[in-house]
């Protein structure tokens, strides 16, 4: 059942690269199975919520020699959530793509191979699996950021790529180390095996596949490829990879720092220092933007800081804020990115300098980019006071006053950075692309895409729901932390209770 | 693990890095494939010394290869993973290797180019201000 929502998009795409021909069969196969990985995913969700931990031995094989698939409660969260995030992005980008990237180049096939790598960076229970899921995710992911191959997106895409390889090779060399000293790379198997290293050799291994997901993640001060490459690939995938692929990387830190190196309750210092910096040098480099894009990029470093300000607390009020965090920064920031597309395929321009009164030329879109920008800044009533409210609480509960204090200036930060994209690009006069301002005065209409606007609205309700429904979904967040931290529900699912592969 | 290829492992790791911090694209991927090289040997010696068959015999203890090297037969695993991980990269260097040659059309260069955004917020600081003329 948990191999599904990583199969059904695989052979997806097989079936939609053999019939190419047709487009509209191209698009019904890619909605359909996008829809029918969302309702897998409910189901996976509900069932994991009941039972703790849904366990699948590919092939048959007992756990810590096969191939484990895995959904406990966190990864099911984060397989519903990528899901939507997927189907709402693909009618978004069904709108968006020219017939060029949308066929000719096969969008539809890559699409649905980064919907099962993601998929499958979720459901792994294998650190060399892992490593696969990573890289079917990031192949996609290359095609798709280079999708058209223009100037600037093979200038940025090659950092992208390079770095994301040097990352991978690193996996590599981690896994390899860690194998040696382990003979295992099961990940139940390796937080049973990992405690009877001597401590120096486990914070090392700790340390490194820190560094490793960090990269992907984009923490400090390894986040540097992030604000350059992402703003130059078409405006749907731009939205996917900053909702989701980052959010895999953090997705990773979490699950391994707590399942394999567990600090017992106690916080991680180096943990929340970097969590500080990655916030305020992430929120500094977004004031300095020009490019609505760009300074949303940015603002992805800076959330994620939040997230790792959650796991490094590493209690359970801490890890919960970090899930319900992520669960929220995944919605708010996919559709911030979805409505600047809109802006600028309807205005031609993402320039701040080059836009204005695109509020009077187009209210929704004024509405849509508010709701989800005060959200971001973590503004009551909106998810992000929720997610932030949890972890500032926690904070103080632990007396972390300087890391509380850091947060808050970064929010406020946000905020100032929010107003500067709605002072220059939804006040003002309505100016053409070129920084005239139309002489008849006339707030020109401008003309939205449907199925665009409809999956932006979609996507800012959603985030609304999310802050409607915050106390059930902090509930489950708060049930997830509580697997995440005892770990042993985890390893018992995967190994048998009294474990007969307890060694 | 054997001296000799520990000592190759750390070779391949060194070239790798010094060819990833050029600047021509063509070298740099050099450096990717190198360091590649080297973590899939590193994989190798993971499973156990050099030379040891990689099955087991019906009448050999069924231990597994430690850290201390004391065993009869080398563990198949790394293997396997070695060769995921060297088909794997290999896709990857195909598709950079593209890469680089749709960089090549374009630019009519092999180097790999400053950002342009960069250059912006560069030139607003003041300490870079008076060596303007060589950035741009």
């Amino acid at each position: 059942m948990i191999v599904l929502p990583i199969a059904l998009p695989l052979l997806a795409a097989a079936v939609s690269l053999l019939v190419s021909r047709w487009r509209w069969v191209q698009r019904a196969i890619s909605l359909l199975t996008c829809t029918a990985t969302v309702v897998l995913a409910t189901v996976i969700l509900l069932r994991a919520d009941a039972e703790t931990a849904l366990v699948s031995q590919l092939g048959g094989w007992p756990a810590p020699f096969g191939i484990t698939l895995i959904a406990d409660r966190f990864g099911a969260i984060m397989l519903l959530i990528s899901t939507i995030m997927i189907l709402v992005v693909l009618v978004y980008a069904l709108g968006q793509l020219d017939d060029e990237r949308e066929f000719r180049l096969h969008f539809h096939p890559v699409y649905l191979v980064l919907s099962a790598g993601i998929a499958a960076s979720f459901l792994t229970g294998d650190l060399f699996n892992l490593f696969v899921a990573f890289e079917v995710m990031l192949i996609a992911s290359y095609v798709l950021i280079t999708l058209g191959a223009d100037k600037g997106q093979v200038r940025s895409g090659m950092t992208y790529v390079v770095i994301n390889l040097l990352a991978s090779t690193l996996f590599v060399t981690a896994v390899a180390l860690i194998y040696a000293a382990t003979g295992t790379v099961n990940l139940a198997h390796l937080a049973v095996r990992l405690a009877e290293l001597p401590d120096g050799l486990r914070t090392a291994f700790g340390y490194l596949l820190l560094v490793i997901f960090g990269v992907k993640a984009g923490i400090f001060p390894l986040f540097f490829w992030l604000p350059d490459s992402y703003p130059t690939a078409p405006a749907p995938i731009t939205a996917l990879f900053a909702g989701l692929l980052t959010k895999v990387g953090v997705y990773t830190l979490i699950r391994t720092q707590t399942l394999l190196f567990p600090h017992d309750g106690a916080p991680s210092l180096v943990i929340l220092v970097i969590a500080g910096l990655t916030m305020l040098i992430g929120v500094l480099g977004a004031i300095a933007q020009n490019d609505i894009k760009r300074i949303l990029s940015f603002h992805i470093i800076s959330q994620i800081g939040y997230m790792i300000f959650g796991l490094g607390l590493f209690t359970l009020a801490g890890i919960a804020g970090a899930v319900y965090y992520v669960i929220h920064h995944i919605v708010v920031k996919t559709s911030l990115f979805l409505v600047g597309g809109m802006i600028e395929t309807g205005t031609g321009s993402g320039a701040l300098s080059k836009l204005g009164g695109v509020a009077r030329r187009a209210p929704v879109l004024g509405l849509l980019f508010l709701a989800a920008a005060l959200s971001l800044a973590g503004l009551p009533p909106f998810s992000g006071f929720v997610a932030k409210l949890a972890l500032v609480q926690e904070g103080l509960n632990l007396n972390h006053g300087g890391i509380v204090a850091v947060s808050l200036l970064v929010s406020l930060l946000t905020l100032f950075s929010m107003t500067k994209i709605w002072g220059g690009a939804f006040w003002g006069k309505p100016e053409d692309v070129k920084g005239r301002v139309r002489a008849d005065e006339r707030p020109l209409r401008l003309k939205l895409n449907p199925l665009m606007l409809g999956a932006t609205t979609a996507l800012v309700g959603l985030s609304v729901v999310i802050s409607v429904a915050a106390t059930p979904l902090y509930a489950l967040s708060e049930r997830a932390a509580e697997t995440l931290v005892e770990r042993d529900p985890y390893i018992d699912a995967v190994l048998g209770p009294a474990g007969v592969a307890r060694r | 693990m054997t001296l000799a290829l520990a000592l190759v492992v750390a070779v391949l790791f060194g070239i790798g890095t010094y060819l990833m911090l050029q600047r021509t694209l063509t070298r740099v991927i050099f450096g990717l494939v190198i360091m590649s090289h080297g973590a899939n040997l590193l994989l190798q010696l993971a499973g156990g010394r050099a030379g040891e068959p990689p099955l087991v015999e019906e009448d050999s203890p069924a231990t597994i290869v430690g850290m201390d090297g004391a065993g009869v037969f080398v563990d198949p695993l790394p293997q396997a993973l070695a060769l995921t991980a060297i088909v794997i990269s290999f896709g990857v260097t195909a598709y950079l290797l593209a890469m680089a040659y749709r960089s090549w059309v374009l630019h009519d260069s092999d180097e790999v180019e400053d950002d342009v955004e960069d250059r912006r917020i560069a030139r607003m600081s003041p300490t870079t201000a008076d060596t303007e003329g060589d950035i741009t």
